[in-house]
């Protein structure tokens, strides 16, 4: 054994990746540049002052005004409200787009093309700029939220259900056409029976993301909750925001918890 | 073919649980979409808004190229290199929380039950916690800008972010673990030598998928003045100049196809 | 009236973007009530001749003649009824995992409804009947309620058997049906198709891979190598040794010895 030693080779020095080390300059580099940009060093946070007004409003916020809940209680209704309606009406639009953007329902790539590009680009715009969009255009109220939520699940759900349907058996396509069946009906036997689960649970999962979203919407003046979000700050009434958070909370945790149960009954 | 010896065709068996729950679904589903649209007025719609869509529309076609960049750190470039600003730093600095708070909601052996549950519940509230709200009290700290835009984004990805990297740490395999604990490692030597290893690319990966999340959300804080591009769009749409809105709108929408895509490439690497 | 062939093949060639040649200038009669087989080398063109007689492929040049009407330059309702009388057997299966046997069945005879009347499921109760009979000749009568991924692989295809049957189409294209399944499962199935051949009267055209099926079942071989046709007879004049040669690929040099 002893004899052996020398005869093994020694450690070849580790090769230094390249790669690696250009991503951690990048990385590095990008803290220090946003760091100055945006002016947010952490001593900023952490200066007494700053820090301790920073407590205070959460104190506050931690010793809920009850009385205030009947106030909200119909905005809050409200809110749910325009969830369930911006969620269906941008599943069934998302419904029938997936069908028209499926490659493998439709075989002209032009048209695919073109409608996926629109869709990449409703995908881009982010929730509460819809809201504001659509306050600006429809004017205050629940209907602009409404409207942003609907567009938003929109983006969600057809991104998801059409790669759903192109990733479907195509067997079942095939038999149905070799059978003499028109669009609609391959459509209807061999597509849907293979994608309506998965439909459904996109929705419930968008629905979730709304109920998120729709409490905030009245923020900017597009219906809800959201209102009452910004009255109570604007007047420091932090109590009574803090009302408010607790209740959307619980609701948001309710939801998120039926709609995931319900999804996992879905998928089994 | 002689087709009169054949059986009639049975009626379908019924399964009546099945059934009667699927009705129920059915019209407990019919009956809350109905009653959410009772509830709202859809009469109310100013009579302007077919005006403004095509103004808006218009100005998308028609944008303020003069906004774009005029050197004064007030025009589109400058915001819109703020917004990416805010949001590689406020992920970069909810990844970090995020490790501690993923190790605490991950459901891994030899671990009880409540532990993991508490941790998983005080992400799902953090998740809830509505970011304008925690952009508005840190603007309360710090003041208005961007700063407030970093912290709040910061906080407020934790919640999903630390949710993702607790599900990476569940679908680890342990097999690494038990081979650093049966020569004698230590609890940090196990998280060192092989969880962190084994975890790197979701790490990288979740990280990612969030920073094209927050370059939206970066893009909205500014409606609160919480630093970004958000603040002159909203500033825009009071104005109703509506080139100007056009040009900001024309402006997220490259800035997020172009995050999007390099992120993507990057996570493609990764895998 | 004339005895014109249930399938016509004119100059028939495929040739995929790519550039490789499918089909090359293939002509071909087959006539009512035959039982073909097609034999050859995986990639040998067998596959595209079989999608092709369906237009489940274009083909690009030539033209296919379905009972004396051209399949090749039908369009929408025209191409949908000429495809009503041409029945499909595939190697997968292609059933509806998700959907019930009775419900995979009655996809034969859509064919037959509007659209609308499908969609909400209006299948009359003499299709529905005739679709349970139809899985009575396959012996699959207690599955009729089951769903389909239910089935092992070997029922999967009587299933399919018995979509075809309802259908109840001129010509059954079998495209690999026994690859599959195991060498007991894979004769019964054939036995079936023999049966729709024989007291149907469908012609069937089925594509191969095992010489033992293709020998016991078919009437008419094809040997098929490099998208031609490369061999063309009765089965009971056709010597063991040809099957041998189709498979090694040297049937040129055993013609021209």
């Amino acid at each position: 054994m002893n004899n052996n030693q020398h005869q093994l080779k020694q450690l070849p020095k580790k090769e230094l990746k390249w790669s690696t080390l250009i991503w951690l300059i990048v990385l590095i580099a990008g803290l220090f540049i946003s760091i100055n940009v945006t002016n947010a060093h952490i001593s900023v946070l952490l200066a007494p002052d700053n820090f301790g007004q920073f407590m205070d409003v959460l104190i506050q916020m931690c010793k809920p005004d009850w009385s205030y809940a009947h106030v909200i209680w119909p905005y809050l209704i409200e809110t749910i409200k325009m969830a369930i309606l911006g969620t269906v009406i941008g599943s069934i639009i998302a419904f029938i787009y997936s069908f028209l953007i499926a490659r493998n329902i439709v075989k002209n790539k032009a048209v695919t093309g073109v409608l996926r590009f629109i869709m990449n680009i409703i995908r881009t715009i982010p929730d509460l700029l819809l809201g504001a969009l659509f306050v600006a255009v429809v004017g205050i109220g629940p209907v602009a939220g409404v409207l942003a939520l609907s567009v938003f699940t929109f983006g969600v759900v057809v991104k998801l259900f059409y790669e759903a349907i192109e990733t479907i058996d195509y067997g079942p396509i095939e038999a149905l056409t070799a059978s003499g069946a028109s669009k609609l009906q391959i459509i209807h036997f061999a597509v849907l029976p293979q994608v309506m689960t998965y439909f459904v649970s996109y929705v419930l999962y968008a629905f979730e993301i709304n109920v998120r979203a729709s409490t905030i919407l009245g923020y900017i003046g597009a219906g809800g909750i959201g209102l009452y979000l910004q009255q109570t700050l604007q007047l420091f009434q932090y109590n009574r925001t803090g009302t408010i958070l607790i209740v959307i909370i619980v609701v948001v945790v309710i939801i998120d918890y039926i709609s995931s149960a319900s999804r996992e009954a879905l998928t089994k | 073919m002689d087709t009169t010896k054949m059986k009639k065709l049975p009626p379908k068996p019924i399964n009546n649980r099945t059934r009667t729950i699927h009705w129920l679904i059915g019209i407990v589903t019919v009956c809350l979409i109905i009653w959410s649209a009772v509830g709202i007025d859809f009469g109310g719609i100013k009579s302007s808004a077919a005006q403004i869509t095509g103004a808006i529309i218009s100005g998308i076609f028609h944008p303020d190229w003069s906004y774009v960049w005029n050197g004064s750190g007030e025009d589109l470039i400058s915001q819109l290199w703020e917004t990416i600003c805010i949001a590689f730093l406020g992920t970069f600095i909810s990844a970090i929380i995020s490790l501690p708070f993923a190790f605490w909601a991950a459901n891994t052996k030899h671990k009880k039950w409540y532990l993991s549950r508490s941790g998983k519940i005080v992400l799902a509230i953090i998740r809830s916690f509505p970011e304008i709200v925690l952009a508005l009290m840190f603007i309360k700290a710090v003041g208005p800008g961007s700063a407030a835009g970093v912290f709040a984004l910061g906080f407020h990805s934790v919640g999903m972010l630390a949710m993702l990297f607790s599900e990476a740490i569940e679908s680890l395999d342990t097999d690494a673990n038990e081979a650093i604990a049966s020569v004698g490692g230590s609890k940090w030597n196990t998280v060192t030598f092989a969880t962190l290893p084994n975890l790197m690319p979701a790490l990288i990966s979740n990280t990612l998928y969030r920073f094209d999340v927050s370059v939206r959300s970066a893009s909205i804080l500014g409606l609160v003045g919480a630093g970004g591009i958000g603040y002159p769009l909203i500033i825009a749409l009071q104005y109703r100049e509506w080139n100007r809105v056009g040009i900001i709108l024309l402006g997220i929408i490259v800035m997020v196809i172009v995050i999007d895509w390099i992120s993507g490439v990057i996570r493609k690497r990764l895998v | 009236m004339v005895n014109q062939p249930m399938i016509q093949l004119k100059n028939v060639t495929k040739v995929y973007p790519n550039g490789t040649r499918g089909l090359n200038n293939i002509n071909l009669e087959i006539n009512k009530g035959e039982f073909v087989v097609v034999v050859g080398l995986s990639g040998a063109g067998k596959s595209t001749l079989l999608r092709s007689i369906n237009r489940l492929q274009d083909i690009s040049d030539g033209d296919i003649l379905i009972d004396g009407q051209s399949i090749t330059h039908a369009k929408g309702k025209a191409l949908r009824n000429i495809r009503r009388d041409i029945g499909m057997i595939f190697q997968n299966f292609n059933l509806v995992k998700r959907s019930s046997v009775l419900r995979n069945v009655l996809t034969g005879k859509v064919g037959y409804y509007s659209a609308w009347k499908s969609t909400f499921n209006l299948f009359s109760a003499e299709d529905k009947q005739k679709a349970y009979e139809a899985l009575q000749q396959v012996d699959l009568a207690d599955k009729v309620y089951v769903r389909a991924d239910q089935l092992s692989g070997g029922q999967q295809q009587r299933v399919s058997i018995a979509r075809v049957l309802t259908q109840n189409p001129k010509i059954i294209l079998a495209d690999e049906p026994t690859a599959s399944l195991d060498p007991k499962t894979a004769k019964s199935v054939m036995q079936y198709l023999k049966m729709l051949n024989q007291e149907y009267g469908m012609t069937v055209v089925a594509n191969l891979h095992s010489v033992e099926l293709a020998r016991e079942f078919g009437d008419r071989v094809l040997g098929v190598k490099s998208g031609e046709i490369i061999y063309d007879g009765k089965m009971s004049e056709t010597p063991a040794a040809v099957f041998e040669k189709i498979y090694n690929g040297q049937l040129e040099e055993a013609e021209n010895e």
